[in-house]
């Protein structure tokens, strides 16, 4: 006994050292599972306090650019109204926003912490669980799609960006139902994401657009993502693999809406029914 | 011994929010970033308890996993160096450290830096092996290693002399 407590003394900082290091290990193969990086992130009081703070300061220099993207909407969303048949009713229609009958309830918040240079990316937002927002609802801008909502606190909420390794969303070409998912292979610029498992019996050209398929209940079906740069044959000779150029700029986001289906849970229920 | 406390309390938080503020947002050429912030363990006096050197860079390692959302990658970085720390020290300064009456400031320069490349760049690729955990990719952590490693490196160069209080 005596010599157990001696070599804990005349060791411990090596002990120390070990301990500390499996836990940090711990936490880092923690993170590299989805949906199991609860302890360790950036949606809580202290850390999203200290970015909403800073973003306040640094949002003043990009006011320009923003008000340009929401120009460009309003522009697009007009000619869409100005260019629906029945310009008057039609548009006096769709402006009533206050009820939703629709499946999707959008709702607007603002990124106070941008990340795009590791492999696995992550975002911070303003909005947490205080306004109603939960985990797996979609972020998109006006341009394409942002990430999925991966961890919520009271006030602030991370999203996992499709700048992520882990990150795996359901696409589909807009030209046909041919569908696939979604990747980063870490290793592109900010600006390319990979489409894989696309059938190669697909017809692709370079320059098609890419959208998000309907298949998952996180995204409505036909958000924009991007163009076809370039494809090739995967080695097995079956599916192709598209790099993807992606409308948005995931360098300059602030202003994003997130998107909650209202009836994923039916639609979960139905498809994971309960075990009797 | 409690104003070098106070000093180094001062220095953990400064370091902690400049490296998350500005420095995590450099992006040089897309995606490389510096990370001086491991300048609080370079320059952590020496003759001290080693539990609370150590314990202390796992908390900062740890703040900068909170910040970046990366797990506990830092973390594990942090108390790497902080554990062969004192071996570095001996390699790099020789007998000065030997007689324990170094002082960063009073150091040559080109010691200094030998010191400072050497924990920066184990550091980093702990840190990105880590990040990234897939042996495919080992270019890319070679890559990243570097190209952030010399960029950590020259800022810790410039801080270290910035703030440097030469009294001879």
């Amino acid at each position: 006994m005596q010599q157990i407590i001696n070599f804990v003394i005349r060791n411990k900082t090596f002990l120390l050292f070990l301990l500390l290091f499996v836990i940090s290990l711990g936490l880092t193969i923690q993170s590299h599972s989805y949906h199991k990086s609860k302890f360790i992130n950036s949606a809580n009081f202290l850390t999203g306090g200290i970015y909403e703070g800073a973003s306040g300061i640094s949002d003043y220099f990009d006011l320009e650019d923003q008000n340009e993207i929401l120009v460009e909407e309003n522009e697009r969303l007009r000619s869409q109204i100005f260019n629906s048949g029945d310009s008057i009713i039609s548009a006096s229609a769709k402006i009533d926003s206050i009820s939703y009958n629709g499946r999707y309830k959008i709702q607007s918040a603002k990124i106070i912490n941008n990340n795009y240079s590791s492999t696995k990316n992550y975002l911070t937002l303003n909005k947490g669980e205080k306004a109603g927002i939960k985990e797996d609802m979609g972020v998109i801008t006006s341009k394409g799609i942002v990430g999925i909502i991966d961890n919520t606190s009271n006030g602030y909420s991370r999203i996992l960006s499709i700048l992520n390794t882990k990150s795996r969303i359901n696409a589909q070409l807009k030209s046909s139902y041919h569908i696939g998912s979604l990747k980063w292979n870490g290793k592109s610029a900010a600006t390319t994401v990979q489409l894989t498992d696309i059938s190669k019996f697909a017809p692709i050209k370079e320059g098609d657009s890419i959208i998000t398929g309907g298949q998952s209940t996180i995204f409505p079906k036909g958000i924009p993502i991007g163009t076809i740069v370039s494809f090739v044959l995967d080695i097995s000779g079956d599916t192709y693999t598209i790099q993807v150029k992606l409308f948005n700029d995931m360098t300059n986001l602030s202003h994003i809406y997130i998107i909650e289906n209202l009836d994923s849970e039916e639609i979960k229920l139905l498809e994971n029914p309960i075990d009797e | 011994m409690n104003s070098l406390n106070i000093n180094n309390i001062i220095r953990f938080v400064v370091l902690t929010l400049i490296q998350v503020l500005i420095f995590s947002n450099i992006n040089f050429m897309g995606s490389i970033n510096p990370y001086p912030y491991i300048l609080f363990i370079l320059l952590f006096p020496i003759n001290n308890n080693r539990t609370l050197f150590i314990f202390s860079s796992f908390v900062l390692g740890l703040c900068m996993d909170l910040f970046s959302n990366s797990g506990g990658v830092h973390a594990a970085a942090c108390v790497t160096i902080a554990f062969i720390r004192p071996t570095v020290l001996k390699f790099a300064f020789g007998m000065v450290y030997e007689h324990q009456t170094i002082k960063f400031n009073n150091t040559e320069f080109g010691n200094r830096i030998i010191y400072f490349s050497i924990l920066i760049l184990i550091h980093h690729l702990i840190m990105f092996s880590l990040e990234i955990f897939n042996m495919s990719n080992i270019l890319l952590v070679v890559q990243k290693t570097l190209f952030s490693g010399i960029f950590t490196i020259i800022l810790c160069a410039l801080i270290s002399i910035l703030f440097s209080t030469k009294q001879r």
